[in-house]
């Protein structure tokens, strides 16, 4: 498993860049019509520097969350730099990642993302499909499922989360000058969230 | 002296209120300009706007101006990379006319909480009497 976070960062990365317009088409109904245009182009940089070789975890994820904060530009850039950040912080030294430290990255991505942003689950933002990810994700680990499958269970719990976006108002981010127009379009943030935890999923099955 | 540090989505913006400030205050106060993204776009960039708070600082400590949205996450971000120890506080206030207050007052030796109580008062300016 060596040597792979690189790839596992560019499986990600380039599921953000193919979905750029459908992030930037959902960010133009209730925002400024960026947020895939800002994503894409702080990954674009990501997999341009990322040092490819670097097999500690930790230090390739802190690195992709410095390049996120430094070429994002938007509100996502701060919020995912900084739970990259968190989740490098976690995983410092390591080479491998073992279902606690999955639980544990999770865990910390969340707590950067409510310090960053101050928001809450029910806000409509990227929590709304991370915080069931991390839930589903450590119910499938607690009941002694294999990783495989509770990475299927937490893009589940995540596209629900999403759907859930499509049914309340924004409170948190631009979306909020929208107040009740706001409802009844998915949140960009969660679903750039979705795709990250979809592309994390299909990078370990194939591992 | 107290440094200032002005933060907008462009770079523009921020130079813009940075040479309003500078004209009513000394030349040797350090206000500083951290607008916009390295490659020219608009946004903000934490690390743009730590090196300006490094800059600004003489000791004092330093004040930020933001506009909107995603500037405050990413001035907060600043923060939290300082190694050095510096006081720094961001006033919530219009970032023009909080710049041009805290401008006056820092240029005349006023300390950090008098800093931004000048930028804070710019929330209840007046223009027309
Ligand atoms: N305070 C916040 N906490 C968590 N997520 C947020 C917050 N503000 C915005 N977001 C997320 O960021 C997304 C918007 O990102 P983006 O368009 O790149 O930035 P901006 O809003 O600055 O244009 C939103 O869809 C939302 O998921
Ligand atoms: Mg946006």
């Amino acid at each position: 498993m060596a040597a792979k976070i690189y790839e596992c960062i560019e499986v990600i990365g380039n599921k953000i860049i193919e979905n750029k317009d459908f992030l930037t088409d959902l960010d133009r109904q209730i925002g400024d019509a960026d947020h895939g245009i800002n994503m894409a182009r702080g990954y674009t940089e990501v997999l341009k520097t990322l040092n490819q070789d670097n097999t500690d975890i930790g230090a390739v994820l802190k690195d992709t969350g410095k390049v996120l904060i430094k070429t994002v530009g938007g509100a996502s850039g701060p919020l995912y730099g900084t739970a990259y950040m968190k989740a490098g912080k976690v995983m410092s030294g390591k080479t491998e990642v073992t279902a606690d430290d999955a639980k544990a990255m999770m865990d910390a991505i969340i707590g950067g993302i409510k310090l960053r942003g101050k928001a809450e689950q029910g806000e409509k933002t990227m929590l709304d499909s991370i915080i069931p990810a991390y839930e589903a994700l450590c119910a499938g680990i607690d009941s002694g499922k294999d990783l495989k499958a509770c990475l299927e269970d937490m893009c589940s719990a995540a596209s629900a989360g999403v759907e859930y976006t499509k049914t309340i108002r924004a409170t948190k981010g631009r979306a909020s000058y929208l107040g009740d127009r706001s409802i009844g379009v998915q949140d960009p943030g969660a679903t750039s969230s979705l795709y990250t935890l979809e592309a994390i999923r299909d990078f370990a099955a194939k591992l | 002296m107290v440094g200032i540090v002005i933060v907008s989505h462009s770079a523009k913006a921020a130079e813009g209120i940075r040479e309003l400030a500078m004209q009513m205050a000394s030349p040797e106060t350090p206000i500083l300009a951290a607008g916009g993204m390295e490659d020219g776009g608009i946004g903000t960039d934490a690390f743009r706007i730590q090196t300006a708070i490094e800059e600004a600082d003489r000791g004092e400590g330093v004040l930020l101006l933001v506009d909107l949205g995603s500037a405050i996450m990413s001035a907060e971000t600043a923060i939290d990379f300082l190694d050095e120890e510096i006081d720094v506080r961001i006033a919530d206030t219009p970032v023009l006319e909080g710049a041009v207050s805290a401008a006056v007052t820092a240029s005349s030796g006023g300390d950090l909480d008098e800093v931004l109580a000048a930028a804070m008062e710019a929330r209840s300016m007046q223009k027309l009497s």
